[in-house]
């Protein structure tokens, strides 16, 4: 029988299979981070050691400062002891850990494919949801929770019901400026921020196979804002050349073994969806959000949407809460919106290309408003650095740091204040995101570089 | 995990949709240890004004809010974030049901191993409970053997996948069912690496451990 990609590496990691139909499955990679903490103290009230530590890699992101490597000069007491913590907990199970002055230090997601521990037909789990991220490289990999983490770490197998599958077909040719920030938020848009809850989506099509490995990641990086478990991609000649020579890939003869099962890793013919989704590549315009969940997303040449022409009174109710908290009035230009500062980062939007692709709209120009650069990874930045990007970033008139989660989540400090509207690569626009009062407006990194130099949103087609 | 079988209790309606995991827990009270009680950060910044005074509109705000059990939401609730930490505020504030059309998928996994139960309901029957309910917490029944919600003369059906009610009526966790599976899992483990030789992390970059 035709099988799909999803159902390959499921199988393939399949140890049992309950009665009501519940799959006990084997983990080949486990990240944990700061936030991971809950569960080694599960572990600890239950005394029970870790299976697999060498399966297993913490990573300092979500709380690390962004204007030092010294832990010393953190001086939120809280916020260093999140990271000592890690370490302390690393250390005492013998897990590798990527801590805040190791030079391959980054973004969880951003730093597992750079260093090859990221590969195809893996099961990867971390306590994060946009672990989804690693699908690009045709593995399945998902968010879990703290008692999930404790589960893994205690036995490196994780209990799940098989998700419904759901094929969405990009084809044709995306016009100049389009990225895969914008293909994500206008399927998200289209069904809706849980449009994809409970499916597995396989990302297929002549305009995802002609995405880099980066734009990749960004794609299946945001499966989760659409609700879907996972995202993925087979792998092809795109994906092998990315992971050839990292650290932690297979070389030589065992580099040959895995590429010959990683050929077998794709889609029969005929293989059966619950779901097909197909978008045309050539329809796809810069987007970007004017509300508080990535649902609510437009094309840069709409206005704001007037609750006045819904007649479901509940989406009525949900749009006049979202534009009160975002300060906007229905049918304002989306261009006419003036923001106060940008954040260009995080694991959806801080990989080299998109840092190149920030820059070219940057070069020679200023930002009329503050902001921040944060690389996805300290890898990232090295190799920004040696092409004179983070110049440009500088003279433009923001702030190049170093890597972390950052603003993207606010959790180290780094914050949009209160009433404050931010231009940002991210991938949340929840209401206090980026801090309690925080507006956010999610759209690509040239996009945030083009709404840098006008002061309010701005259509990069038009630059 | 304490079982769950019946809940006569109240219920408080929040009649919002894409009540996100941000929202169940703004990121910086996530630095707490869960020792100190989840429960006062529960939908913090929808509960307080900006200066951190008690929102008195609020419906967690309600003199009998800190009763309820039992929170009936609208659609996509507990999508976003995979923290926990957005379960343990619902179940330290003492909430041990959600009903809502639905939610995000690891916030239920989440829900199910704190002993909270998701309870999906259609949104037509969501709006007749938060309808029956009107603003303020009313009593509600949720039988979980029947898949049912009692409230008045209103009955209405849930769902919840099999093996999460298996484990909600009986308190099951997750670890002491695997252990069950051990030999299997050792068999699996031996067998899988001799298939994927190539998965073995290469031994010299496992030593650079470094200090965070
Ligand atoms: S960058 Fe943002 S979304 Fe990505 S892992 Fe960090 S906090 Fe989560």
């Amino acid at each position: 029988m035709p099988t799909t990609l999803f159902d390959k590496v499921w199988d393939a990691h399949e140890i049992h299979r309950s009665e009501d139909g519940n799959s006990l499955l084997w983990i080949d990679r486990h990240f944990v981070h700061e936030g991971s903490f809950h569960a080694f103290n599960k572990l600890r009230e239950r005394s029970l050691p870790v299976a697999r530590a060498d399966l297993t890699f913490g990573v300092a992101d979500h709380y690390v400062p962004t204007l030092t490597r010294s832990l010393d000069d953190i001086d939120d007491a809280k916020v260093r002891g999140m990271i000592d913590q890690l370490a302390d907990n690393t250390r005492e199970h013998g897990i590798t850990l990527f801590g805040l002055d190791d030079p391959r230090q980054g973004i969880v997601h951003v730093l597992g494919p750079e260093q090859g521990l990221t590969l195809p037909g893996l099961l990867m789990v971390c306590g994060d949801s946009h672990t989804s991220t690693h699908g690009a490289f045709g593995s399945i990999a998902f968010g879990i929770g703290a008692s999930e983490v404790a589960h893994v770490l205690a036995t490196q197998t994780l209990w799940q019901s098989r998700p419904r599958q759901m094929r969405l077909t990009v084809e044709g040719t995306l016009a100049p400026g389009i990225t895969a920030k914008d293909i994500a938020l206008t399927w998200i848009a289209r069904l809706g921020a849980d449009g994809a809850r409970g499916h597995a989506i396989e990302y297929t099509g002549s305009a995802i196979r002609g995405l880099s490995m980066e734009a990749r990641l960004t794609l299946c990086n945001l499966s989760i804002e659409g609700g879907a478990r996972c995202g993925m991609i087979a792998p092809d000649d795109t994906t092998l050349a990315y992971l050839k020579g990292r650290p932690w890939a297979p070389e030589g003869e065992a580099l040959e073994q895995a590429v010959a099962y990683w050929q077998t890793l794709k889609s029969d013919d005929g293989a059966r969806f619950d779901r097909d989704i197909t978008l045309d590549a050539t329809e796809i315009a810069p987007t970007v959000t004017w509300g508080v969940s990535p649902e609510e997303a437009l094309p840069i040449d709409q206005c704001v949407p007037d609750p006045a022409s819904l007649n479901d009174e509940g989406k009525v109710r949900q749009m006049r809460d979202s534009l009160a908290y975002m300060g906007l009035s229905p049918g304002q230009q989306l261009t006419d919106i003036a923001i106060d500062r940008v954040f260009i980062g995080s694991c959806t939007n801080a990989r080299i290309e998109d840092l190149r692709a920030a820059a070219e709209v940057l070069h020679g120009r200023r930002s009329r408003v503050p902001g921040i650069v944060s690389p996805g990874s300290t890898q990232v930045k090295k190799q920004a650095e040696a092409e004179g990007l983070d110049a440009i970033f500088r003279e433009a008139g923001l702030e190049w740091r170093e890597s972390g989660c950052s603003m993207c989540v606010a959790m180290n400090g780094d914050l949009v204040p209160s009433g404050e509207r931010c231009a940002s690569t991210t991938n949340r626009n929840f209401k206090g995101r980026q801090g309690p009062g925080a507006r956010t407006h999610l759209m690509s990194p040239a996009m945030v570089a083009a709404a840098a130099v006008a002061g309010h949103l701005a259509d990069i087609r038009e630059l | 995990m304490r079982p769950i079988k019946i809940l006569d209790t109240l219920a408080c309606p929040l009649p919002l949709a894409n009540v996100d995991t941000d929202q169940l827990i703004p990121a910086r009270f996530m630095k707490e240890p869960r020792s100190i009680g989840y429960g006062q950060f529960l939908l913090h910044d929808l509960r307080h004004d900006e200066s951190g005074n008690p929102q008195p509109t609020f419906i967690l705000n309600h003199p009998e809010a800190a009763e309820a059990q039992v929170l009936v939401a609208r659609r996509n609730f507990g999508g976003g974030s995979s923290r926990e930490a957005a379960v343990y505020a619902l179940v330290d504030h003492g909430f041990r049901c959600v009903i809502a059309p639905s939610f995000g998928d690891i916030f239920s996994s989440n829900a199910v191993n704190n002993g909270l139960l998701p309870a999906t309901v259609s949104e037509e029957d969501a709006e007749s409970l938060l309808e029956a309910l009107g603003e303020a917490p009313g009593p509600l029944r949720v039988d979980l053997e029947a898949q049912r919600i009692d409230i008045g003369a209103l009955s209405v059906d849930f769902t919840i996948t099999p093996t999460w009610r298996t484990k909600l009526l009986n308190g099951w966790d997750d670890i002491d069912m695997t252990r069950q599976h051990q030999a299997e899992i050792a068999r699996f483990a031996a067998d899988y690496a001799h298939r994927h030789p190539w998965l073995e992390p290469p031994s010299d970059s496992a030593t650079i451990i470094s200090r965070g």
